[in-house]
């Protein structure tokens, strides 16, 4: 019982339909011996900060491939902070040009994935964030 | 070569010849399989293909059922189309891309909507922050339309709408647009995909639940066959189920199971199967297991026919035939040495060239990086056009038909997918297939399975799990303007104002009435879209009625 | 741990979101929280919804919970799904349903892995429930997929049971019987619209009928339902408020209080016991020393206990 558990948010923030990635992922880190509260499609930043806190998740995994995470990261990241819970580590992946990554990180977003990324280095990069 | 035989012959080769070399020096796998987990002989020969009647399972060109192909002249009568998928921003940049295509030699028009669009909402609705005009144009109204379609006679091009909830919103803009132009709506040419069951199950942009939803489809394929008679109604899709992560068997099974849902959809609001069907199309994927694509698409037309004749009694030759577009995967393409790209886009264009494909769309290179530049849709088209001109594959219909491989291939996939039709029937038909989870299901494994055969490099992506280049290739991409989703807004806002909106709200309400009883919603959503009756607003009251759909939890 | 007390008293999210993690993994905190937490708690009006992946209980929850809220009615709910057994991970995938309601200030929403704990997971949904309680809320709507004995348990604490589930073969019906008819007080039939519906209302219906009944005992009603469209949803709240009036009528609520406290009770006494007493005892060496009498058949086993329990002043 008394067992620390990496627990994980994967969100899917816009409008984009495609969860083939949030998913593996998903799974891939329920492989890895985490717990993952997945949301579904087309979350709101309210909607994804809400269920952040309310799980007490670790870490939250956004993924898009929309286009609109210039627009939507930031207000993720400002609602995180107004609620305190600022301290949740962010990463993402799906399609992000670079030209958007330095923007992104200088939010607070830890870590920007992209395609063809293995399950194994998001596994390697959540645990070297909570456990040190 | 008297007292030969070949059963004998062949024992013998694979036990002494083959089996020795084998022996001795082993192969570079223990075991060989398609992407489907198909199992690969060493050799493939006359006897596998020794059940096979040529007349009932293969015959010509044009002939039921079709393996060969749909017409009997295949590309020595004209090649295929080359229809480039494009849309970005405002209805007038996109509107300058196509005529750039057009100019190019492409022959006809394919339509991207942005996100908003295609869930129904208009550009200044709070669900559309951010997303205006990313992955397509945005469509308000119908005064988007018309730009969109400027100077492009509509009589003379067919246009692809990769639309599905909203679709009967905008192909009644793309008719009023050509009655403005003067053109006659029977003239229209071209495809809506119109195909909700693909988005519940692998593409995400639905809208309503499936019963108001298929009632939709049914009322545009009433209206279309009355009135719009060179249209498909409904491009039923393989190819967003692939990329959510089937294999091919599992794409041609789903769309296949979808179609066969939509026919008895139509059937049973008393159409005549011969009446809608021939404007029935199709839609797949082509990945990278090149034979594998090819037997695909030759499965995909054997089955349907003998699924259009046996299931449903179907009559006329065009309800039997399987008429496809192709689209190159977006999933195979790397973010890493971009460039690789266009070899990966050669190939699978290759496969659905070699498996008679009506129309093609090749990917750009730079897709998984961002949007693509006018550079490299160019170079995509460039490659349909060597495959079409240089290579020497449309000469003769049905190319590789005959091989042994092939042949025992498209045999193999054909009872793979029976076998997944059997299971959907039993479970009650697609519609009850994903509402019980069963087809997200068995996708969802697909794509697991794929990604951990990566991790462990038992599948070699160049550049990706393996030849990986430490130098990152810096890329020129597309941005689109953050100043017009504004832009986009304040237009709205001017036709809002402009508009007679008495005549919208009336149209409104008329579309709410026959949405709650009975009677078929195209003929009020075109009358409302001329008045300019906003998208958001005429699917705004869609929702009040129906409701919208909710995921389930798989 | 007096901030994040303080923080639950005033309803705020993230301490209460805290404390259940604390909760769930650390033991020792956890025993400190509650005894700040007991004068606050209360025992709110349980409700337990279970039945297969796929029957639709998410869409159902969601759609009780909109009309709870209509009502003004503050709702927790805890959604309950399986631990991976060979990893040890999880996928808690009840949000997806739920839409706008998770946006909703009077719902707090909170997934949980059954994480197959020794001791079941019983205990921590029940500090949940208390911890939620004292934050507010009026209903716990507890949430699990109904197959493991582990879930049937964590239902049982609710004062409410609904057991969903869809028109299907007749061994599905074999395997309602054998684990959720007895503790079901309602049960919903939902995707009503699915062909044998009605059959299996009758089937299930005559095996409730049989439970032998008198003018005062409760029948489950056996109810039909389609979440999505939200047909059959004002009869399943009526028959849930009809089982409320009911447990309050016959003091039912008041009992079921007392057997769930007595089992919670029980169940700690049992794990200090077995902390402060058996694992001591098998550690020392006279319980060594009776292994070797006892495999040398110097003395029996009855015999030994005994004489290892006396030494131990039990």
């Amino acid at each position: 019982m008394a067992e620390q558990k990496i627990k994980v948010l994967i969100a899917k923030p816009g409008l984009d339909g495609h969860d083939r990635g949030a998913r593996v992922i998903a799974r891939g880190l329920r492989e890895a011996g985490m717990e993952v509260v997945y949301t579904g499609l087309r979350q709101t930043p309210e909607q994804i900060v809400r269920a952040a806190i309310q799980e007490d998740v670790d870490v939250i995994g956004l993924s898009i491939l929309s286009g609109a995470h210039s627009y939507l990261f930031p207000e993720i990241m400002e609602r995180l902070k107004k609620e305190g819970a600022d301290d949740i580590t962010v990463i993402a992946g799906g399609i992000i040009p670079e030209q958007d990554v330095g923007a992104l990180k200088e939010l607070g977003v830890k870590m920007i994935f992209n395609p063809g990324t293995s399950i194994q280095e998001v596994v390697d990069f959540i645990k070297k964030e909570i456990q040190g | 070569m008297a007292g030969r035989d070949i059963n004998t012959e062949e024992q013998q080769w694979l036990e002494s010849t083959y089996g020795k070399v084998v022996n001795k020096v082993g192969e570079r796998k223990e075991q060989f399989s398609t992407d489907s987990g198909i199992g690969v002989k060493p050799l493939y020969t006359p006897l596998d293909f020794a059940e096979k009647d040529y007349l009932t399972d293969l015959n010509y060109p044009g002939q039921y059922p079709f393996t060969r192909g749909v017409y009997p002249t295949m590309y020595r009568g004209r090649f295929w189309t080359m229809r480039q998928y494009a849309g970005f921003g405002t209805a007038a940049e996109s509107n300058k891309r196509f005529r750039y295509l057009l100019e190019k030699g492409q022959t006809g028009l394919s339509v991207a909507f942005d996100l908003p669009t295609q869930i129904g909402y208009d550009s200044d609705d709070v669900m559309a922050r951010g997303e205006v005009g990313k992955v397509g144009v945005a469509i308000d109204t119908l005064a988007d339309m018309e730009t969109l379609f400027d100077q492009i006679p509509l009589d003379q091009v067919s246009t692809s709408m990769t639309i599905n909830a909203p679709a009967a919103v905008l192909l009644a803009m793309y008719i009023v647009v050509a009655e403005k132009q003067g053109v006659d709506q029977a003239k229209l040419a071209g495809t809506i995909q119109n195909d909700i069951l693909k988005e519940y199950i692998a593409r995400g942009t639905y809208i309503f639940p499936p019963v108001p939803s298929l009632r939709l489809i049914t009322d545009i394929f009433a209206y279309c066959s009355q009135n719009t008679p060179r249209f498909n109604t409904i491009s039923i899709s393989g190819y967003h189920i692939r990329e959510a992560g089937a294999n091919a068997v599992q794409e041609l099974a789903f769309t296949l199971a979808n179609g066969i849902e939509y026919v008895r959809a139509a059937l049973d609001i008393g159409m005549d199967v011969d009446d809608f069907a021939p404007r029935l199309s199709f839609f797949f994927n082509a990945q990278m297991n090149l034979l594998e694509e090819v037997a695909k698409f030759r499965a995909a037309r054997r089955l349907w026919a003998q699924i259009m004749e046996e299931r449903f009694g179907a009559k006329k030759a065009k309800s039997k035939t399987l008429r496809f577009h192709t689209q190159t995967a977006g999933s195979a393409l790397t973010a890493q040495q971009p460039q690789n790209n266009v070899i990966r886009v050669t190939l699978q264009a290759l496969a659905a060239v070699l498996g008679g494909t009506q129309s093609l769309h090749t990917n750009s290179f730079d897709e998984a990086l961002g949007l693509p530049t006018e550079e490299s849709v160019k170079i995509a088209l460039r490659t349909q056009q060597v495959i079409a001109h240089e290579s020497g594959v449309a000469e003769t219909a049905d190319p590789l038909g005959g091989s042994y491989y092939i042949e025992s291939l498209t045999e193999e996939i054909c009872r793979a997918v029976e076998k997944y039709l059997d299971k959907i029937d039993q479970l009650g038909g697609m519609a009850q297939a994903i509402q019980a989870g069963y087809v997200q299901r068995e996708i969802q494994d697909s794509a697991y399975k794929t990604q951990l055969e990566i991790e462990r490099k038992e599948k070699i992506v160049v550049g990706v799990n393996q030849f990986i280049d430490e130098k990152q290739t810096e890329n020129e991409l597309l941005q689109v303007d953050p100043q017009l989703e504004k832009d986009q807004k304040r237009g709205l806002a001017a036709i809002k104002s402009r508009r007679n909106n008495q005549a919208v709200q009336d149209c409104l309400r008329a579309i709410k009435k026959t949405a709650q009883e009975d009677g078929n919603l195209m003929p009020l959503i075109i009358e409302a879209v001329g008045y300019y009756t906003t998208l958001g607003e005429i699917c705004g009251v869609l929702r009040e009625v129906f409701g919208e759909y909710q995921a389930i939890n798989v | 741990m007096e901030e994040i007390l303080k923080g639950i008293k005033a309803g705020e999210e993230r301490a209460v979101a805290r404390a259940i993690t604390l909760i769930e993994n650390n033991p020792s905190e956890r025993e400190r929280l509650l005894q700040g937490l007991y004068p606050l708690a209360r025992l709110p009006y349980l409700i337990g919804i279970t039945g297969p992946p796929g029957s639709g209980k998410s869409t159902l929850s969601e759609k009780l919970i909109r009309a709870w809220r209509a009502r003004g009615i503050r709702i927790g709910v805890i959604a309950v799904d399986p631990s991976s057994q060979s990893s040890g991970g999880a996928l808690l995938g009840d949000r997806i349903r739920m839409g706008d309601v998770a946006v909703d200030q009077g719902v707090f929403i909170r997934s949980m892995a059954t994480r197959g704990a020794l001791g079941g997971l019983n205990p921590v949904v029940f500090d949940t429930v208390l911890l939620l309680s004292a934050a507010g809320y009026d209903y716990i709507l507890i949430e699990t997929v109904g197959v493991g004995q582990n879930e049937i348990d964590i239902v049982n604490l609710a004062n409410t049971t609904l057991i969903v589930t869809i028109p299907a073969a007749g061994d599905e019906i074999q395997s309602l019987k054998a684990g959720l008819m007895e503790i079901g007080d309602i049960f919903v039939i939902n995707k009503a619209d699915l062909a044998g519906a009605d059959r299996m209302v009758l089937t299930l219906e005559q095996m409730t009928a049989l439970e032998g009944a008198t003018e005062e005992s409760w029948l489950p009603p056996v109810l039909k339902t389609i979440a999505t469209s939200g047909e059959g949803l004002p009869g399943l709240i009526e028959g849930i408020d009809r089982h409320y009036q009911y447990i309050n009528k016959y003091g039912l609520l008041e009992e079921k209080r007392k057997v769930i406290i007595k089992k919670q009770l029980i169940s700690l006494l049992e794990k200090r016991l077995k902390e402060r007493v058996l694992e001591p005892l098998i550690g020392s060496a006279e319980f060594k020393r009776a292994i070797s009498r006892m495999l040398n058949f110097e003395e029996d086993p009855y015999t030994l206990v005994e004489k290892l329990l006396q030494e131990k002043g039990v």
